[in-house]
């Protein structure tokens, strides 16, 4: 009974109009062009975050040396070796970089942008010039935390936490002077952005949606960027207080979390954490639902438990809200409230064990296509999996007084956010380049870039747990300064080695990524037979997305349908023909 | 592989237990899961002319990986209780040995009680920087402090790890089991001197313990 064209207005010139450089690329409102802005700053970063992760490395295996060739350029002023101030700096930045400037922005920012409008069948995001300003305060965010490394005694110490007073008191460390100020600064703009981001997406998922799109039918992706905006908007107005209080501390003399005038620098751990353990789920759960829908797509079947795995993703983010607590186990909290944290924290690994067998369902019995994209969400799953369950470890309480503020952590959070989240990315990249560009990537190069990082990244972090049972502490400069510790100084420098390795095949995904923009092969409008709207239009869309307003008569998932010959039915085919009279 | 360093004092062994618990569970769910993905990647690849099952899911198997796991988990927590509470929660009673510790930036500081055997009297005992001399197979509570910023006690060996936090004093406490010497580490990131705050710890016998008091106090009146 659909009219066969809907009424979107088809008089419309549907080609970008003819506006100068500046307003097409770079104050645009086109969600297509914002997403590729955050897209290509978060990768700068990631390169940023990375460099940083190598010099730490460098230093863990090799400890106060001097740095061959490089070191006159990166620490020249310290005689081209690390200084002992340094080291909580890198880890600070590398911390905070690949978190706030890296992987919230490529996975909400990038991907939100890009997707959210494509695939819920709309036109654009629901406030364009909202969402230009989200991407125009984070370019303050990002010159602001460039500024820091500038500043008298260096940027920001305190490691990504900042947990005060270290934070808060100017001469606690070198970099806690000016360049924690500007950290500050970079998080407040950060926040808002997110925020502005979280509105948008939230607005532009439930009123914008094409018709016979019911949230039910939305695809995985939507759904967890519709949840990831919705902690986004209730977590994040707490950390921009507790940055705000954390401001005043260090500038105009209140002790909100100094003791000297009755404060409590316990209160800002629960404050960060309060927003920060939402954050990582804001951190994975994107990576979850594209990764959702890659398997979906490449095991040409339809995603097993659609419904369970929406709840989970729903449990996950209402779970999030109440296991704050697990980072503070050791903090001096109330030890009674660690039983109930470590309860809550226990069960939000249940809606994770889910989507798993359900990700293993999907796979069960369908015809799977090994592509680079595909490669990647499986490593998404199976790191994922490590992540998740050696995380049970340091959530049982009596476990955890050992393993707390070890390498166990950076081991359990580097599964979670490296091979979880960053694999989804990298996913994510090779699945929708060609609808963002209009090339293809190469898919042997693909692959090559695939099986170097899962190497090497397992290389990398799977020796973190073992360095964690030795109770290695994070963030110190040398370990061999402790007996316990002075045995592990090899397997620091065979985890270091592999970080190099690692590092070197992203150059492959760069390379890959930056000659296919220009020498890939051309992309069909479907490359992949996917079923979701994005892919009914052209690649690269054009301004405004369709030429038409799409219908939508079922789910993203029909794959392998028996109502069709072929192995994939898009979301907007209409089957049965309204009948001719 | 294979577990946590040895350890030395009565937490060691529920808590080393409780690790090879979570190993085991979590190791067998490794298996299975990891075992099952690479199975279905080989079994279910890609052959030609073929179609997937079409299937979206069945809600007896969504019931059955729901409720096992979940009864698991919260079973895996409940069986963490008791020695949480036990180091965490329980203070050992009047035998105990009560030392004061203070953190800062970026030593320790111990204070033992002198030959009343009771703190916060004039003959407490200020043990030498980063020193630490505790007797076996008797609970010692330490006091800690912080005059600066955040700092975390943490003896591998013995299972302890507890937060310093200025404007506090936090109890907990323990009961070493063997003699030994061990590293007393900050956990916390405490500035740029974290890696090298390191205490000396002695564990030793009440005869061996007594003996080095009571030099330190002579020591200490001697100066």
């Amino acid at each position: 009974m659909s009219t066969a064209t809907p009424t979107a207005a088809t008089h419309k010139d549907y080609r970008y109009a003819p506006v100068s450089f500046w307003r097409r690329y770079v104050f645009s409102t086109d969600h297509k062009i914002i997403g590729v802005q955050f897209l290509f700053s978060s990768l700068l970063f990631f390169i940023v975050g990375g460099l940083i992760a190598l010099l730490m490395r460098t230093q863990l295996a090799w400890p106060w040396q001097e740095i061959p060739v490089l070191g006159q350029y990166i620490y020249g002023s310290t005689g081209n070796i690390l200084s002992p101030e340094g080291y909580p700096a890198l880890v600070t930045m590398h911390g905070t970089i690949m978190i706030f400037f890296f992987i919230i922005p490529v996975l909400s920012g990038a991907f939100g942008n890009f997707l959210i409008p494509l695939m819920v069948g709309a036109q654009d995001m629901a406030f364009p010039r909202l969402n230009m300003l989200s991407y125009w305060f984070m370019v303050p965010a990002f010159l602001v935390m460039i500024f820091g490394f500038f500043v008298e005694g260096g940027t920001a110490a305190a490691g990504w936490t900042s947990y005060v007073p270290l934070s808060a008191l100017p001469d606690m460390v070198p970099g806690s002077g000016m360049g924690q100020t500007m950290w500050i600064i970079s998080l407040l703009l950060v926040g808002t952005a997110s925020t502005m981001g979280a509105i948008n997406y939230i607005t532009t998922i439930v009123m914008l949606r094409a018709k016979g799109m019911h949230m039910f039918r939305l695809p995985m992706t939507i759904w967890a960027l519709f949840i990831t905006a919705i902690l986004v908007l209730l977590a994040t107005p707490v950390l921009t207080s507790a940055l705000l209080l954390l401001l005043f501390d260090r500038t105009i003399g209140t002790t909100f979390f100094l003791p000297e005038g009755g404060g409590n620098p316990l209160m800002w751990q629960h404050l960060f954490w309060f927003y920060s353990h939402p954050a990582v789920y804001i951190m994975i759960l994107p990576a979850m639902g594209m990764a959702s829908d890659i398997i979906s797509c490449f095991a040409r079947k339809p995603l097993f438990g659609y419904k369970p795995m929406v709840f989970s993703i729903m449990a996950i983010a209402g779970l999030g809200f109440i296991v704050w607590g697990h980072h503070m186990f050791q903090s001096g909290m109330n030890p009674v409230l660690g039983i109930t944290f470590m309860t809550s924290t226990m069960m939000i690994a249940l809606p994770s064990a889910i989507k798993t067998f359900n990700w293993l369902g999907t796979l069960w019995q369908g015809q799977i296509h090994l592509t680079a994209p595909m490669l990647n969400a499986l490593a998404f799953v199976s790191t994922f999996v490590i992540g998740g369950l050696s995380g049970v470890f340091a959530a049982a309480t009596p476990v955890d007084i050992f393993l707390h503020d070890t390498y166990w952590i950076v081991g359990h959070i580097h599964y979670v956010l490296f091979g979880g989240s960053l694999f989804g990315v990298f996913g994510a990249i090779q699945y929708w380049f060609p609808k963002m560009f209009g090339r293809m990537m190469n898919e042997t190069w693909g692959k090559v870039h695939f099986i170097l990082t899962f190497v090497s990244f397992n290389l990398v972090f799977f020796p973190m747990f073992i360095l964690g049972a030795y109770g290695m502490p994070r963030r110190i400069a040398d370990p061999y300064n402790y007996t316990f510790l002075s045995n592990l100084q090899g397997t620091n420098q065979f985890m270091t080695i592999s970080a190099y390795v690692l590092a070197l095949s992203q150059v492959i995904l760069f390379v890959n990524f930056f000659v296919s923009l220009y020498r890939g092969r051309k992309a069909a409008d479907n490359p992949w037979q996917a079923n979701t709207l994005e892919w009914t239009t052209t690649s690269p869309p054009p301004l405004e997305n369709f030429h038409a307003l799409p219908v939508v008569y079922r789910g993203p998932y029909e794959y392998s349908s028996p109502e069709v010959e072929e192995d994939w039915l898009p979301q907007n085919r209409e089957l049965v023909p309204a009948p001719a009279d | 592989m294979g577990g946590l360093i040895p350890g030395a004092s009565t937490f060691a062994g529920p808590i080393d237990s409780l690790f090879m618990v979570v190993l085991i569970v979590t190791g067998v769910a490794f298996v299975l899961v990891e075992g099952i993905l690479v199975y279905f990647l080989i079994r279910y690849r890609r052959r030609d002319g073929g179609k997937a099952t079409y299937t979206h899911g069945d809600r007896r198997i969504e019931l059955t990986w729901t409720i096992i796991p979940g009864l698991m988990l919260f079973g895996l927590a409940l069986y963490q209780y008791n020695t949480w509470i036990d180091a965490k929660i329980f203070m050992p009673g009047s035998d105990a040995l009560v030392v004061d510790v203070s953190a800062n930036q970026f030593e320790w500081e111990a204070t033992y009680p002198g030959g009343d055997g009771l703190m916060d009297t004039p003959d407490d005992i200020k043990a030498p920087i980063n020193i630490l001399h505790f007797p076996v197979n008797r609970p010692v509570i330490i006091r800690l402090t912080s005059v600066d910023v955040l700092h975390s006690f943490f003896i591998p060996a013995l299972r302890v790890k507890q937060d310093a936090v200025p404007g506090r004093t936090i109890m907990f406490w323990f009961e070493a089991t063997q003699q030994g010497e061990h590293d007393l580490a900050c956990a916390e990131l405490c500035g740029l001197g974290h890696y090298r705050m390191r205490g000396q710890v002695t564990l030793e016998s009440q005869a061996d313990f007594d003996a080095w008091l009571e030099d330190l106090e002579a020591r200490s009146q001697g100066n």
